[in-house]
């Protein structure tokens, strides 16, 4: 078990300065995300125009994982439309939770994560902004990872 | 029957330790530092040997059978519950109730005690530091009856106002239910005057000494209450056992809460006799293991004392409070000037969901999370703390190892 494969250097930078943290006052889709196991709270602000994300913002509080998957998410989704949002979050997962998943680079950053699956416990934190962003686009407004 | 330790003399916790088999693990190639005793406690050789010597030699089902292996698993079982009796000293064996643990010993009050005479507008009375489970059965059984639950609010060591307790007493208070150790904070509840002021006023009081039971000496005739509920799987027994203690007048007076086998003397279609205490509150085939290494683990500490056991762990609650006090960023939550073996604590910048991998990477298991008390939380305005709690296996050394981690993680991700 090495930690140094959980919380790598992109992870620890992201979560002490998260990007694109804070309200989203344009935002036209949002979403709660609940943890109610660890108490993480998460809610995802998105400026939608013409089916592609044009802004992006999160604020909230949790762990490290869960705060740097959700700076890392936002970067990477910003442009994109649904479909290549889902795309990702397929990719995403599988990087998550699949021991057996051969490195992917149409994930760019993201890969960052990909220690998360020695740490099943932590899986949730990391996937919490992804289903958060995922309910914001389809209309729900509040995911609980329990 | 498994060899009960003897311990005379001073208290020797190396000697302890070769009790518990489990402590002779390593976690990820470290040895295996157990701090989440309040969760849930290891359990020693004595209990171990005890719960399967009965399942190699003695089982049965109880009360039913004429043959020898019934009575040995009878005598055996009623057994456990005597020792019970003696432990806490109740009066009579027959206000020992077995149950699953704590949560079900409340839920059980809540249904088969104050379900039946409860009025719209009645009040029921918990402190804020409660554990979800005594804070749940009743919120249950305000919804089934209309009757209101109320909070006696704490200050920021952790202290529950007495003042505020006073004043809530009314003429529609019910119950009183309230934890004599708190979980998430270990604040030790003076709960003597809390129990003389209901009892002045003829309200029934429930205590829930799940978290102290383990750690310091209870007299149930001594406090007064009415009901008294602990859990088996906190004092070094297995889980799935606990035990509801209940006044024999105020038992005798309630209906059964579950029905089917053993709680009946006679059964017809045209009606059903229920048994004598404490039977009538026992419905079906019990933990019978269970209560046998329930009685193992009272055994065991009775053997080492529970006064010893005491100061043993006030001594690493003192040493950890001064080590940890000490950490730059690091703030105790639950600073009671009467606490039990634990400590709860956040630190700057470190959410204790990393802490906590951090440390069991080292070995070390805690407790991170919200402790099954949110409104604690919600008071000190944290989601989760990371919680190290302390049982009579534990050692200075181990203090140093969490000290050590701490700051480790302070430096990894601060």
């Amino acid at each position: 078990m090495d930690l140094a494969d959980l919380y790598r250097d992109v992870i620890v930078d992201h979560n002490r300065r998260p990007r694109n943290f804070g309200r989203l006052d344009s935002a036209n889709h949002q979403a709660d995300g609940n943890n109610p196991l660890c108490g993480d709270k998460l809610h995802v602000f998105v400026e939608m125009s013409d089916d592609v994300i044009r802004d992006i913002r999160f604020d909230g509080s949790g762990c490290a994982i869960s705060t740097a998957s959700a700076s890392l998410m936002s970067e990477a989704v910003k442009g994109r439309s649904r479909v290549e949002v889902a795309e990702l979050f397929g990719r995403v997962h599988r990087m998550l939770t699949r021991r057996d998943a051969l490195p992917d680079a149409a994930l760019g950053k993201l890969a960052a994560l990909a220690g998360v699956r020695e740490f099943p416990a932590r899986v949730k934190c990391a996937s919490l902004c992804w289903h958060t962003l995922n309910a914001a686009l389809t209309g729900g407004s509040t995911v609980s990872t329990e | 029957m498994a060899a009960v330790p003897r311990l005379p003399g001073g208290f020797d916790v190396m000697r302890v330790r070769e009790d518990f088999p489990v402590l002779a693990r390593r976690i990820h190639d470290r040895p295996l530092v157990y701090l989440d005793s309040a969760a849930s406690s290891q359990q020693p050789t004595a209990v171990i040997d005890a719960v399967a010597d009965y399942s190699r030699q003695h089982h049965a089902n109880v009360h039913r059978g004429v043959h020898t292996l019934s009575q040995e698993a009878t005598a055996l079982y009623e057994a456990a519950r005597e020792r019970v009796r003696r432990f806490v000293n109740a009066a009579s064996a027959a206000e020992i109730v077995f149950v699953r643990g704590t949560t079900e010993a409340i839920n059980l009050v809540a249904q088969a005690q104050l379900r039946p005479r409860l009025q719209p507008g009645d009040e029921i009375i918990v402190s804020w530091l409660e554990h979800h489970s005594n804070i749940v059965p009743w919120q249950l059984l305000c919804g089934q009856t209309g009757a209101v639950l109320r909070a006696v609010p704490i200050d920021r060591r952790g202290v529950v106002d007495f003042d505020a307790y006073l004043r809530m007493l009314g003429p529609r208070t019910r119950i009183v239910a309230l934890a004599h150790v708190s979980n998430a904070l270990g604040t030790v509840l003076p709960v003597r005057a809390y129990l003389d002021a209901a009892r002045e006023r003829g309200i029934t009081t429930l205590v829930d000494g799940a978290q102290a039971v383990p750690h310091r000496r209870v007299d149930i005739q001594e406090l007064g209450c009415d009901f008294y509920a602990f859990s088996g799987h906190k004092m070094y027994a297995p889980t799935g056992i606990g035990v509801l203690y209940g006044r024999e007048r105020v038992f005798d007076a309630m209906p059964p809460w579950q029905g089917g086998g053993e709680m009946i003397l006679s059964v017809s279609f045209t009606g059903t006799t229920y048994n004598h205490l404490p039977h009538r509150f026992e419905a079906g085939t019990p933990n019978i293991a269970g209560a046998i290494g329930l009685g193992a683990a009272i055994d065991y500490l009775e053997a080492i004392g529970m006064d010893r056991i005491g100061r043993h762990e006030q001594g690493l609650l003192e040493y950890a409070t001064a080590k940890l006090a000490a950490v730059p960023g690091l703030t105790l939550i639950g600073t009671a000037p009467d606490k039990s073996s634990l400590v709860s604590f956040s630190v700057d910048g470190l959410h204790p969901h990393d802490l906590g991998t951090v440390l069991d990477s080292q070995g070390i298991a805690v407790r991170t999370g919200h402790h099954c008390a949110m409104p604690v939380m919600e008071y000190f305005g944290v989601p989760a703390t990371t919680r190290a709690s302390f049982g009579l296996y534990n050692t200075r050394t181990e203090i140093d190892a969490l000290h050590a981690a701490v700051l480790h993680a302070i430096r990894m991700l601060r």
